[in-house]
């Protein structure tokens, strides 16, 4: 693996926004030639910035469980949702299958999310060489599925949309979607705010 | 008349075309062509350098057209219609906003007006201006910051979830209600297929494969 340079053993710095190749000036105020974005070896506060959006992401994610995301009211009859009974009346009533997406999108992902980038976090953090490449696959997963989780936030919104008839049958938004939307938004967030080449900097001050 | 290049000029050159730097691990490689269907994989990481780009600017172009295309049926027309008791419900993507923000959701409308509609309706009205330059040849007013505000604004498109929302609020609705996915809904169906047609395209190719000329 040694066998494989690195960009700052070599001197060299690639542009996080269009990828160029540059040479490190050391200069604390570089910037990239090519799209004029400024050079860091490393995203700078990136594991503060991270932790931050996670820890307010987790804080959201607790009245986003809780509190209920819709409310079904049908001649009289008031029925609140919350996004795991959502699930839970997808399996029994309708269709199982799509509640087994619905229950990946919405609940599994936002966990994974979590859990992932607090490891990664930890291991940075531990600086270990525990795994590098299982993390990383990791990392890349959650930044490709990330996003799903509006899923939820979507149903509710057409829905809201769909279903106005009166007395007889209505759905409204309850707050639980807000806080949801609002902790896809921080998790992703999140997870842009980690700089991945941190998981292969042993050992190393770099930050 | 190109002004002789600098020293500078000549060394970032030369870098550009030969190296090649990991995303994710910052591992260096010297690149290599890539035959049709190539992928390029770090050998520390595992993540993909590189794909082979089989698709011209003019391809792009004409790729970015037909998403126009199909983004304005998918805004305009209903994308489903509800029945109860002889009454009938439509709804377009803007009906769909506009409750939220009335039934005290407002930031579920913002992120949703944003994602759905703004974002995705910026990201190809940048490139389409910067395809119908690039395709000559030339780089559009502004291509910088244009090509950096595509950058952020990349992620934050979900028009495919949109796609599987729709879908599960028909099988939702299905139990109590007559439920018919409009013409708006097939739009969105054939978006979703465009739109991940578009992410095996590398954006940021257009840095090379446009060339900066002299003023």
């Amino acid at each position: 693996m040694s066998a494989l340079p690195r960009a700052h053993e070599l001197g060299l710095i690639g542009c996080h926004i269009c990828g160029l190749v540059c040479r490190d000036t050391q200069m604390p105020d570089a910037a990239c030639p090519r799209c004029g974005g400024s050079l860091h070896r490393r995203a700078p506060g990136s594991r503060a910035r991270t932790w931050a959006l996670l820890i307010a992401a987790f804080i959201l994610y607790i009245p986003a469980n809780f509190l209920p995301i819709m409310r079904t009211a049908s001649l009289g009859d008031v029925d609140d949702n919350t996004i795991l009974s959502g699930v839970v009346e997808l399996w029994v009533k309708g269709s199982p299958d799509l509640a087994v997406i619905v229950f990946t999108a919405s609940i599994v992902v936002p966990m994974l999310k979590f859990l992932v980038l607090g490891t990664l976090l930890l291991s940075v953090h531990c600086g270990t060489n525990w795994a590098r490449t299982q993390r990383a696959k990791l990392y890349r997963l959650v930044e490709f599925i990330g996003y799903w989780s509006m899923l939820d936030v979507f149903v509710v919104s057409l829905l809201t949309a769909l279903v106005q008839f009166g007395f007889f049958s209505q759905v409204e938004p309850l707050p639980g979607v807000v806080y949801f939307g609002l902790t896809v938004v921080l998790t992703m967030l999140a997870s842009m705010s980690f700089d991945p080449r941190l998981i292969w900097d042993c050992k190393e001050e770099d930050d | 008349m190109n002004p002789p290049p600098s020293g500078i000029e000549h060394a970032r050159n030369a870098l550009v075309s030969t190296l090649l730097i990991c995303e994710h691990c910052d591992t260096v490689y010297r690149r290599r062509p890539l035959a049709c269907g190539d992928v390029a994989r770090c050998a520390r990481c595992h993540a993909v350098l590189e794909r082979h780009q089989r698709i011209s600017l003019n391809t792009m172009l004409a790729l970015v057209l037909t998403v126009m295309v199909v983004f304005v049926q998918a805004n305009v027309w209903p994308i489903m219609t509800l029945g109860f008791n002889g009454e009938q419900i439509h709804t377009t993507l803007w009906g769909i906003i506009a409750m939220m923000w009335q039934e005290h959701s407002q930031v579920v409308a913002v992120l949703a007006a944003a994602t759905l509609f703004f974002f995705p309706l910026c990201k190809m009205l940048l490139l389409g201006w910067l395809l119908i330059y690039g395709r000559v040849g030339r780089r559009a007013p502004g291509f910088r910051p244009l090509m950096v505000t595509l950058h952020y604004l990349a992620p934050w498109t979900m028009s495919e979830v949109f796609v599987l929302g729709v879908l599960v609020s028909i099988v939702k609705a299905h139990l109590y209600f007559d439920v018919t996915p409009d013409a708006g809904a097939f739009a969105y169906a054939a978006l979703a297929v465009l739109i991940t047609i578009f992410s095996g395209i590398d954006l940021r190719q257009l840095w090379e494969k446009i060339p900066e000329t002299a003023p």
